[in-house]
């Protein structure tokens, strides 16, 4: 076991990744001798030379583009998008081509790569680095689409995404880069991706969220307990697509109530989708309309706003006391 | 001196056999008699098969699909320098190289008759499907180019486009990604001068395509697209020179689209039939069976024989093809969520049972057949 927070433990996956299998190649602006905007890359040029950690031309369709024909050609690209804001470039390579090779081609020609791009508000970054829109490759047929909140299943993940035969996109939730450490076992392990944790029990209410979102959750869990005596059951996705209906079903049967929580914007946002599957499979054990504490439907401001516009503990508190209460 | 002249290179233009059939001796390449009736063949195969998909279309017979006629020849005399383990990486009209690389009649007949079953690859063929999206498969080329690379071998890869996706900024970065790697690839432009109906005029300000290849550090020449002999000897150089490591190239084949862009649209509205008439004559085919002729390669009467074969190659292939598109196998819609992903997700399990139970209660069991996997690519790294 090494303790370590969530910017090394990704460091250590494709490190790790990278020493198992020479096809997985790692490419994006910055990711050579810089190590990355984040340092995520770091240590891997010096290991591993230029031609595996690419310093790419800043082009992120670029990127996506040839990690594609990369990827059909046999290798396993993991391409670095340096911020989320910029993965609109890359979107038309994603949606028409990476998610669609293997089902037009009728499973000859398949892309197994890995778009990371860090995401999420919370650093007092410049305008367009604070995005949330993993709902867009959530709707994306053909994505997976995975967010970890943690050091340790940051790593699991990276790898389940890493050896997927698909296309996976990566969302890092930038905020939990540096923010807490954790300790992560010696040997490499997976997290398969499709499925959610119940990362505490609970027997009152569901609390559902993932990414950088899982600390304002795991606050309002806390103050929950201490001064309502209320038992919180809290979800972390983990794997936004596909969803894990079954953990979030389960969970809700047994509670009756439930708080999804985001940072994304609202309309069409994850908790919608997850509120639908919720009134698809257990409406009628709810004992109160499911809330929804996400960011608004509105760009997320700039740095002197985006505390307020960010779900915290004291809305997913608010939220949860209104269900109780109903 | 503060201010003084960069000397860049020179853009070439190159005509070998021109449009009257004169013939420069001094540039024409060494092609042997079997090579030149192998493109030739292939040419008309391709026209033929163009011609007869349109009256299919008309028919009802056949989706809409974007015509090939008349690019024939960039396709093939540029293709035909490439070995099998080479890559293509087609846009939509290169009809001719598609076929001379092995997919089947019945494959092309199956895509644009709307089935995905189509567009994918006959086994040991290092060809990417068309790319309907414009110019964005001119990365994944770039991209197989840098893996080829990694791999050290001498792989190229032939990738092609239009003057219409030299707009799009996937061209830009696709040439300048290539460039920048030394990806072995190279760069095809069909420049027939129209994008469905916008001139070449109003997509650039620049005289050619080709010297945009200056800007990214590689070799461009424009060509001749309907004179076989020009193509070939540009896309020889280019392939010999990406072998060689020495990266990528720009051929800019200048040619006429003398179809409507695809089955449904309609020229009359932007270009007069007076200027679609004076490229017709230009038109490759003709030129380069004379050529054959007067070199005693392919006299009148054999290619006459070889219009025979390839009519009835075509007739079998399209009385195959009508057979497939009623099969079950092909027909069941529950394939469409069979190869998304390599597993199936429980969420899109369960769309594809309620779609099943759709149809069942209409009275049709799809749930059987299961699904029938291609045989996957092999990693070819």
């Amino acid at each position: 076991m090494a303790e370590m927070n969530m910017a090394k433990a990704i460091n250590l996956a494709l490190f790790e990744a990278m020493t198992r299998d020479d096809k997985v190649i790692v490419m994006g602006e910055d990711v050579g001798p810089d190590e990355g905007v984040f340092r995520i890359t770091e240590g891997l040029f010096a290991k591993f030379g230029g031609d595996r950690v690419i310093d790419t031309p800043l082009a992120e369709s670029g990127i996506i583009g040839t990690a594609i024909g990369m990827a059909i050609f046999g290798m396993r690209p993991v391409c670095e998008i340096q911020f989320s804001g910029f993965d609109y470039y890359n979107y038309h390579q994603l949606e028409s081509h990476a998610a669609r090779f293997r089902n037009r081609t009728r499973g000859r020609l398949t892309v197994p790569m890995v778009m990371r791009a860090p995401y999420g508000g919370g650093i007092r970054a410049l305008e367009h680095h604070s995005e949330s829109r993993e709902a867009i490759y959530a709707h994306t047929p053909g994505l997976k689409v995975v967010i970890p909140s943690g050091p340790r299943n940051a790593r699991a993940l990276l790898h389940a995404a890493i050896q997927d035969p698909d296309p996976v996109i990566y969302y890092e939730p930038k905020a939990c880069y540096r923010l807490f450490r954790e300790d992560v076992p010696e040997t490499m392990e997976t997290l398969p991706i499709g499925k959610a944790q119940i990362v505490k029990q609970g027997t009152d209410i569901t609390l559902i969220s993932y990414g950088a979102s899982m600390r304002a959750t795991l606050e309002a869990a806390e103050t929950l307990e201490e001064d309502d005596g209320v038992k919180a059951e809290i979800v972390d996705l983990l794997s936004i697509c596909p969803l894990d209906t079954e953990t979030i079903v389960n969970s809700v049967r047994k509670t009756g109530r439930a708080v999804v929580v985001h940072e994304g914007p609202r309309t069409c946002g994850l908790a919608a989708e997850v509120i639908a599957r919720i009134n698809e499979k257990v409406l009628m054990f709810l004992e109160a309309p499911v809330v929804r504490v996400t960011g608004f439907d509105i760009p997320i401001p700039y740095f002197s706003k985006e505390q307020a516009y960010l779900p915290d503990a004291e809305k997913v508190l608010k939220a949860a006391r209104e269900t109780l209460s109903f | 001196m503060p201010r003084k002249s960069i000397e860049l290179p020179k853009i070439e233009y190159l005509s070998i056999l021109n449009e009257n059939g004169e013939l420069d001796k001094e540039l024409e390449p060494k092609i042997d008699p079997k090579g030149l009736i192998e493109m030739y063949r292939y040419m008309l195969l391709a026209r033929r098969t163009d011609e007869r998909m349109l009256l299919m279309q008309r028919q009802g017979r056949c989706g809409t699909f974007p015509q090939s006629s008349g690019h024939e020849c960039i396709s093939m005399a540029s293709i035909f320098n490439i070995n099998k383990d080479d890559w293509h990486v087609p846009a939509y009209r290169e009809l001719a190289g598609l076929l001379w690389r092995g997919w089947p009649l019945e494959s092309i007949l199956l895509y644009w008759n709307g089935f995905e079953e189509g567009a994918a690859p006959p086994e040991g063929v290092n060809d990417l499907p068309v790319c309907v999206p414009i110019a964005s498969q001119l990365l994944h080329a770039a991209g197989i180019g840098m893996a080829i690379n990694m791999e050290k071998t001498e792989k190229v890869v032939m990738t092609y486009f239009g003057d219409g996706a030299s707009s799009e900024g996937d061209c830009h970065e696709a040439l300048n990604f290539a460039s920048v790697f030394k990806a072995p690839v190279v760069f095809m432009c069909l420049n027939n001068q129209y994008a469905i109906s916008v001139p070449l005029s109003r997509q650039m300000a620049c005289e050619t395509i080709a010297q945009r290849a200056v800007a990214y550090g590689m070799p461009g020449i424009r060509v001749d697209g309907n004179d076989v002999l020009a193509v070939y000897q540009a896309a020889k150089e280019a392939v010999e020179r990406a072998r060689r490591g020495e990266g990528p190239s720009l051929i800019e084949c200048l040619t006429y689209r003398v179809t409507p862009h695809t089955t449904s649209d309609d020229p009359k509205r932007y270009r007069s039939d007076e200027e679609t008439k004076e490229w017709v004559l230009k038109d490759a085919l003709p030129r380069f069976a004379k050529y054959l002729d007067q070199k005693g390669v392919l006299p009148e009467a054999k290619r006459l024989e070889m219009e025979e074969e390839i009519d009835k190659t075509i007739k079998a292939a399209v009385q195959k093809a009508e057979v497939m598109f009623q099969s079950d196998e092909l027909l069941n819609p529950l394939h469409m969520f069979d190869y998304l992903f390599a597993d199936m997700s429980p969420a899109l399990q369960e769309q594809r049972d309620e779609l099943a139970e759709h149809f069942k209660t209409k009275g049709k069991d799809w749930t059987n057949p299961q699904k029938k996997e291609k045989t996957p690519a092999s990693p070819r790294a």
